[in-house]
């Protein structure tokens, strides 16, 4: 923790020298958030493969997800284990609705609202009653909570599908067979030889419905809101003495985490046309945001950016590159098994501990320290 | 108003809970046969959660370290106790009942040794290195749940795991129309001489005084002179043994394990714990009861809400004492 | 240099990312009540915490007894013969009295002699034996914090703010009682109570922004009214 306060001291402290010099793990940084930026901005136009469209899809949301988390961990010093929670209830909001009343952007709209103000409402609820106590104390409470919300989706399965989640369609516009533009012929046209279809709509859909999810929480961690929960989390005793009411921050900060989340799930959920626990709900969900998190670094929001590409990339293709360590090494003892791609967790869970003890700062947060 | 509070003191306080939740359970129940065989269940249940709660609320309360990675050794108690009872088959569903009670205190006791050694590699590899850092302890203790999950997926794989209950505790015992599990009369009992155990240990021991005290006030007990980071690996073993206890009594329980059984209990025990208070076994003990009798009751009224209610009962403790019910130190 | 039990060279002391101690250089002779004087964030507890080794010095020495204890964990400090009264007291709520006095002994047991001397000096001790420590008042938890101090021979006593939030009569008591556990140790005692300090201390120190200002005899300060204002410009609640 100790790590992070000084980060952002030299992040305001870079700013304002920054015209005039900026530093290597700077540059660095700048430069890599631009090349996210850019594959994510053409992804359609530079990955033609499905596989890889889903990746930069899931990486939008997840930007959002992790960055909304970060508002919590790295900003507040908060730690919550209900944000995949507060994510099922957007994308269960609007999945619900959409299969009840059919594609259309009301559902979308009205469905994914009530979610919205279901976690708000949740969220406001658990921050009240136990952001008073130890911040330990909180990430139980929130841990049980979200156990608990699974098992109820699980169990109602008249309203949530169970285990099998729910599938629908989406308002037409977004369907893949849509024609966004036809020539004379009638035919779809294409730009760079990829078909302007609804798949790219929905694509672009995903990619700046996350882009201005994405700059609002910008906007709120440069606010004096920003400041305040800095404030708050380096010295707890000091702000409640300067007169900032903690408990009331913190809650509305976590309520606020949680509108972005529902938010982040509404895209998430329109873009699967699936909504289930593995998608939207599960701890596992909750496991990869932690570590998108603190690899990224905890504290920035580029960290987030740069956490949910790097885990996102590993997650889809780190797989294929144990499946064929295993293979290379399937004569000898032991050591597939360890490779076998079912066990990757193992070796992120590895990485990660070593990470929290050796880069408390994460990716972003050690390149903006670099050469200070 | 002040006299009922007074006289409900008198007679135990919040210790009467549980009692008053069993006999709201048997208005509502009706019947006193199916109440008494659920009733036997919540205890036995709670009695287990217990042995799984204890070691974690003492852990917290010693020395502000919550080990998210805890529900790993109550799913390797479990494992390790399924392998040694198979490996024992012969004695444990043989007909010599002292065979099979030695095979399963052969199961027990491997399970406790697996969380005392755990516990200490624990202790000093993993959590000593971030006392007093409670978010990068979070992270790390949870990093460690990851690898101990895997780490259980990887040697017995990912397939349910059969428990064979030793011979001499399977069936029931039969009073009347009331059947009561004999496995779970074995658990309660096992389940409240680990709580006398610790009871007398905290309470009459020169340990058991510091242990207190430093739950309390660490610093001032290193002050007085006295190495609480010692005294803490002997309390974090002991905690981690207790929970794979838990875990090889829960494992004969359900006789059909999966490596999933470590978090799904997790999440009942942090409910105890944030209900008892965090820090104190009396609390951890009367939080376990309730959430255990709760936890049956609601299963035959409203089987789906089981997991909910406790959820329920959870919010409304907190909102009645944000501390939970006896939380160790006196504010 | 035998006469001075103990000493601190240049002690500067961090907590998290704030400098609160600029270089302490201090000495205590042995024997009697010594003042360390400050207002409130001067730096007077964190100079007790790190002489207790509850925050470490990052730059410094600090000698007890002529052995070098910088950087020694506390619980080493304090079996040299160190007690410590921190301002909050630092007793066990949910422990009896008897079991925070047991605490404070070596072994466990008690010297029956010395037992009877501090239930003579604090009967309420005597008492409340067996009742549970949160249940005491203000004045009888300093009282036991004090007891716990002094229930086996200590070289010397930290002492923080005795008085704080205490009411005059008691504050009465406790100086005679700090007279007479003077008798036989050191004692160094935190303060912002003048009067308190004044008619207690032989040596007394000043402490502000985290250095020393001053340091001489009580006597001496307590005779030089404009040394007095100059220095501590203590707020004259202080005096009342």
């Amino acid at each position: 923790m100790s790590g992070v306060p000084e980060m952002a001291n030299a992040g305001a402290a870079g700013r304002s020298v920054a015209a005039l010099r900026r530093t290597s793990g700077q540059v660095v940084l700048h430069l890599i958030l631009a090349g996210i930026f850019l594959c994510l901005a053409l992804a359609p136009f530079l990955f033609g493969d499905v596989r890889s469209q889903q990746v930069a899809a899931r990486i939008c949301v997840f930007i959002v997800l992790v960055a909304s988390y970060d508002l919590l961990i790295g900003y507040t010093g908060i730690v919550s284990f209900a944000h995949t929670m507060f994510f099922g209830f957007g994308a269960y909001g609007a999945a619900m609705t959409l299969r009840a009343w059919g594609p259309g952007w009301d559902a979308i709209l009205i469905g994914g609202a009530a979610g919205v103000l279901a976690a708000f409402v949740l969220a406001a609820l658990i921050g009240l009653l136990s952001l008073r106590v130890k911040a330990i104390f909180f990430a139980m409470v929130t841990l049980a909570a979200a156990s608990v919300m699974m098992v109820l989706a699980s169990q109602l399965s008249d309203l949530t599908g169970g285990e099998d989640g729910i599938t629908y369609r989406v308002p037409g516009l977004l369907k893949p067979a849509t024609k966004l533009l036809t020539d004379a012929d009638g035919k779809v046209v294409r730009l760079f030889g990829v078909a302007l279809n609804g798949k790219i709509a929905a694509y672009y859909f995903v990619f700046l419905s996350c882009l201005v999810l994405f700059g609002v929480m910008l906007r709120i961690v440069a606010s004096p809101l920003g400041t305040v929960l800095q404030a708050i989390r380096e010295n707890e005793l000091r702000a409640e003495a300067i007169g900032y009411r903690v408990v009331a921050y913190r809650t509305a900060v976590f309520c606020l985490a949680a509108v972005l989340a529902a938010l982040a799930g509404i895209v998430w959920a329109v873009w699967l046309k699936y909504t289930g626990p593995d998608t939207a709900l599960s701890f596992a969900i909750m496991i990869d945001v932690l570590l998108m998190v603190v690899i990224g670094g905890m504290g920035t929001m580029t960290g987030a950016v740069i956490g949910v590409t790097v885990m996102s990339l590993a997650q889809y293709y780190l797989k294929d590159l144990m499946q064929a360590g295993a293979d290379a090494t399937a004569a000898l003892p032991l050591i597939p098994d360890l490779l076998n791609p079912d066990r990757w967790l193992l070796w992120l869970g590895i990485l990660f501990i070593l990470l929290v003890y050796f880069f408390p700062a994460g990716i972003a947060g050690t390149l903006l320290k670099k050469d200070r | 108003m002040q006299k009922t509070t007074q006289m409900l003191e008198r007679f135990g306080g919040v210790n009467l809970l549980p009692v008053a939740l069993a006999l709201l359970a048997l208005l509502l129940i009706g019947s006193p046969s199916t109440w008494v065989t659920l009733t036997v269940a919540g205890l036995s249940m709670g009695m287990m959660i217990f042995l799984m709660a204890s070691g974690l609320s003492l852990v917290f309360g010693l020395m502000d370290v919550l080990n998210f990675g805890h529900s790993a050794f109550v799913s390797f108690g479990a494992f390790v106790a399924a392998s040694v009872l198979s490996a024992l088959a012969a004695w444990n569903v043989g007909d010599n009942g002292f065979l099979n009670i030695v095979a399963l205190l052969a199961a027990i006791s491997a399970a406790a040794v697996f969380g005392l050694v755990a516990g200490w590699f624990f202790e000093t590899v993993i959590i000593k290195p971030v006392y007093r850092d409670h978010l990068r302890q979070i992270l790390i203790t949870m990093g460690a749940l990851i690898v101990a999950e895997q780490l259980i997926l990887a040697i017995w794989g990912g397939s349910p795991v059969s428990v064979p209950r030793p011979a001499i505790l399977a069936g029931s015992i039969i009073i009347g129309d009331i059947s009561i599990e004999i496995y779970r009369v074995f658990a309660f009992g096992l389940g409240l001489l680990a709580y006398i155990v610790l009871y007398y240990a905290l309470n009459r021991t020169r340990i058991g005084l510091l242990v207190r005290a430093g739950v309390e006030n660490r610093e001032m007990v290193e002050a007085l002179g006295f190495r609480i980071d010692r005294l803490f690996v002997g309390v974090f073993m002991a905690g981690s043994a207790l929970a794979a206890i838990g875990g090889a009594m829960w494992a004969g329980y359900e006789t059909l394990i999966t490596p999933a059984l470590g978090s799904e209990m997790m999440i009942l025990v942090f409910i105890v714990v944030i209900i008892g208070g965090l820090g104190s076994i009396e609390g951890s003990l009367l939080g376990a009861l309730l959430v255990g009798l709760m936890g049956n009751y609601v299963a035959f009224l409203m089987p789906k809400m089981s997991l909910a209610s406790n959820m329920l009962l959870m919010m409304a403790i907190l909102l009645w004492r944000p501390y939970g019910l006896r939380p160790a130190v006196k504010l | 240099m035998s006469d001075t039990i103990l000493s601190l060279e240049d002690v500067h002391t961090d907590i998290g990312q704030y400098h609160i101690l600029h270089g302490i250089s201090l000495q205590v002779p042995k024997g009697g009540v010594h003042v360390l004087l400050g207002r409130n964030g001067a730096g007077k507890t964190t100079t007790l915490r790190t002489i207790m080794g509850l925050w470490q010095a990052r730059k410094g020495v600090i000698r007890f007894a002529d052995a070098d204890i910088t950087g020694m964990h506390t619980s080493e400090i304090a079996r040299l013969g160190i007690a410590y009264v921190p301002e909050n007291m630092g007793i066990f709520g949910g422990l009896t009295v008897q079991e925070n006095m047991r605490l404070a002994t070596s072994n466990g047991r008690f010297d029956d002699q010395r037992l009877q001397h501090v239930f003579a000096l604090f009967p309420a001790i005597e008492q409340f034996w067996s009742k549970a420590a949160w249940s005491l008042s203000g004045g009888q938890k300093q009282m036991l914090a004090i007891s716990r101090a002094i229930i086996e021979p200590r070289r010397m006593i930290l002492i923080d703010e005795p008085t704080k939030g205490l009411a005059p009569a008691i504050i009465r008591n406790m100086i005679d009682m700090f007279r007479e556990v003077a008798r036989d140790t050191t004692i160094l005692l935190v303060e912002q109570n003048f009067l308190f300090a004044r008619s207690l201390g032989r040596g007394v120190a000043v402490i502000e922004d985290g250095k020393i200002v001053h340091h001489g005899t009580m006597q001496a300060l307590a005779a030089d009214q404009g040394l007095q204002t100059r220095l501590l410009s203590l707020s004259l609640d202080a005096h009342q």
